[in-house]
């Protein structure tokens, strides 16, 4: 089956190697026998709604994000409408900020967010550099990975998190979340990349990227070896040296 | 606080603090020394750099800074005694160890980390200063790649009276001959020599003024090249130093033309790859810029052969061993490039560390466009404290699983390497910073190669 991706401003934001997410997605669909197709949505492009199963946004820094932020508002409705129709989506570091209310940056400017997610965010000179763990409970797994970033993101009360920090920062170094999950929709300070190394996540969007796509969306279990052996370091380096304040 | 110092005394007894931690197995104690000074009394940096009758120059880059600096040293080893921080050792604590150890050079040669540029500018006020290009290194040390090209526009306009030289072929760097008279730009311009589109790992490729995405005449390395911005007009600068019509010779060299105000020569380098074209380039502008005759600069770039594990060639029983340092993904993409120009290379040791020196942050590895070396590898050797992350990229990168062997020990995995390797081959190795220091030990340790520190200067 065709499993159709649309990656938000490949070429702006794509800092911590958002393109080997894309890689782990395509190869394990392939592995399936089903087929990744992956189109760019950049500056001035429309967003194909209903035609896209997954939604891709990865980070940049400070400067590519100020130059897409004004186009991906023009873009805001037509993701939210998106999202609401089961469309899945994951936002990486700075495409996770974007994907909530607004960002204020250090000297207090604000620059809005599309508002999908239930967030803002609100830089400080302090970064949050480090490995991270985080315990998934809702799905029963652990997402081990790297942070880096200057803003701090409160979620509204009652939203959801991704995880629950084991070790590191997290959204804001003190709730103790990390990350958020609103319907199919993913936001997440982590890379690594996040799903070589996270492949039950990779799986995971993909099975609900299958489910939009109409699809059947069980997926034959992979032997997994090296990810898992690459989750076990990268989980040790988080227990051993994840940041705190 | 500060101590009142008695120089001599002080210095011997860093110097014996040095000792003390090679004799004791601490690998270099390059920067122990360094690093007591700096403790013990920041401002002794400036009087030791103060008594350098010729003063001190620094170079600093995200790519190409050790390499470049030992390719200076070369040119300017037959005028005068230099002391030059040859080990790496990059930090303030580092300068300071070289300049604790400089007793009767006439001149000071330091490679800077790019972020510490600043603070040793301030402290040694370097003659002259060479900048050689700002890529996407170390994320978890800096932050942003724009932190540190603000930390330079600061310390070019502290120093009016340095001798700038810059290349015109990164636009943040050549930027910076705006803060300053009298700048000399260098770079390429062969456009032959380009790549057919600007790399996934480029990193300044919107314009500094506008945002819009430049259009490259020629893209070299990364970002570096002939850009203009089609909507500002916003453009390379003129440059003074250039390299023309280059010639690559595989693994075994590269040779140009050096083309400069003072005048043009050929150099044949016994280095390969565009990267060092750069490297060398920037090392001449420089001497240049001190007043080096041009037949002098060609010459010395000529003799030098290599960095210490910066494609260093080392013999090991009938086999040859090629060390290639990667780090980031524009410096690992030429490395890439170079070794796929000679011959594909069928056994590879691939080593990744995640310490400090290496960067925590292993996502770089993912930006590498390591994909030219699957088609010709038999058996790649994943090996280092992220082995099983490297085996992933490469797994997904479309090298088959079966063709991986994971061995996380480095030692044992260059025996690997080696047993893998036909007599009479090549075995490439490609290892992080600390994993380079920590092979190069190994081969030390079996003969094969000195200890960096036993070739100090």
């Amino acid at each position: 089956m065709k499993i159709r991706v649309g990656h938000l401003y490949p070429d702006y934001l794509n800092i911590y190697a958002d393109r080997g997410n894309i890689a782990v997605l395509s190869e394990r669909a392939r592995l399936r026998g089903h087929e990744l197709a992956v189109q760019a949505i950049g500056i001035h492009d429309a967003v194909p709604v209903g035609e896209i199963d997954l939604f891709y946004i990865g980070g940049g820094q400070d400067r590519e994000q100020a130059l897409v932020a004004h186009d991906l508002a023009g873009k805001a409705s037509a993701l939210r409408e998106a999202v609401e129709s089961d469309a899945a989506f994951l936002a990486v570091c700075g495409g996770y900020q974007l994907l909530g209310r607004y960002y204020r940056d250090v000297a207090g400017h604000e620059q809005p967010g599309i508002g999908l997610l239930p967030l803002h965010t609100i830089a400080d000179k302090r970064r949050m550099i480090g490995d991270v763990l985080l315990d998934c409970a809702w799905a029963g797994q652990t997402l081990a990975g790297f942070e880096n970033h200057a803003g701090r993101t409160i979620l509204d009360e009652g939203a959801e998190p991704l995880g629950r920090v084991v070790s590191g920062f997290g959204n804001d170094g003190e709730s103790g979340h990390e990350g958020a999950r609103y319907r199919r929709a993913y936001g997440t300070y982590l890379h690594g990349p996040l799903l070589p190394r996270n492949p039950w996540f990779a799986d995971h969007l993909l099975s609900e990227a299958l489910a939009h796509a109409g699809g059947p969306t069980e997926l034959r279990p992979l032997r997994d070896e090296l990810e898992h052996d690459a989750h076990t370091i990268s989980a040790a380096r988080a227990r051993a040296r994840g940041g705190k304040f | 606080m500060r101590f009142p110092i008695p120089l001599n005394l002080e210095s011997a007894a860093l110097r014996a603090a040095g000792k003390v931690s090679r004799l004791t197995g601490r690998g270099g104690g390059t920067t122990l020394p360094g690093k007591l000074l700096w403790k013990l009394d920041p401002d002794a940096i400036d009087l030791l750099a103060g008594r350098l009758p010729q003063g001190s120059v620094l170079i600093s880059a995200t790519n190409g800074k050790t390499t470049t600096t030992a390719m200076v040293a070369e040119i300017l080893r037959p005028r005068m005694r230099v002391a030059h921080n040859n080990s790496g050792a990059n930090l303030v604590s580092g300068v300071a160890s070289t300049l604790l150890r400089a007793g009767g050079a006439e001149l000071g040669l330091f490679e800077v980390d790019e972020g510490a540029l600043p603070e040793v500018a301030r402290r040694v006020r370097p003659k002259a200063l060479l900048l050689g290009n700002l890529f996407r290194d170390q994320l978890d040390r800096y932050g942003e790649l724009e932190i540190v090209a603000v930390r330079w526009r600061d310390a070019v306009a502290e120093m009016p009276d340095a001798k700038l030289v810059l290349n015109g072929d990164d636009p943040q760097v050549g930027d910076l001959a705006r803060l300053h008279g009298g700048a000399r730009l260098f770079g390429l311009d062969d456009p032959r020599r380009a790549r057919p589109a600007l790399q996934h790992a480029a990193d300044s490729k919107y314009c500094l003024r506008c945002g819009t995405p430049y259009d490259y005449a020629a893209a070299y390395v990364g970002h570096l090249g002939d850009y203009t911005c089609p909507n500002c007009g916003h453009a390379r600068p003129a440059l003074d130093v250039v390299a023309r019509d280059i010639e690559l010779q595989g693994l075994d060299g590269a040779s140009f033309t050096l083309h400069a105000p003072e005048g043009e020569t050929r150099v044949q380098l016994a280095l390969p790859g565009l990267y060092n074209v750069y490297n060398a380039v920037g090392a001449g502008a420089l001497a240049l810029a001190l007043g080096v005759p041009i037949d002098e600069v060609a010459a010395g770039l000529e003799r030098f052969s290599a960095a210490f594990g910066r494609f260093e060639r080392i013999t090991i029983g009938d086999r040859q061993l090629l060390m290639l340092l990667i780090k980031n993904p524009a410096g690992a993409n030429e490395v890439v490039r170079t070794l796929v120009e000679g011959s594909t290379p069928r056994v590879a040791v691939i080593a990744l560390n995640d310490e400090i020196a290496d960067g925590r942050d292993v996502s770089w590895i993912w930006d590498v466009d390591f994909e030219p070396l699957l088609e010709g590898l038999d058996t790649l050797v994943a090996t280092g404290e992220r082995a099983a992350e490297l085996a992933l990229r490469f797994a997904y990168g479309g090298l088959p699983r079966d063709r991986i062997e994971v061995v996380p020990s480095l030692e044992k995995a260059l025996d690997r390497g080696l047993e893998l390797t036909p007599s009479g081959g090549d075995l490439a190795v490609l290892p992080t910073y600390t994993a380079m220091l920590a092979l190069r030990k190994i081969v030390a340790s079996r003969g094969h190669v000195t200890n960096y520190w036993e070739t100090a200067a």
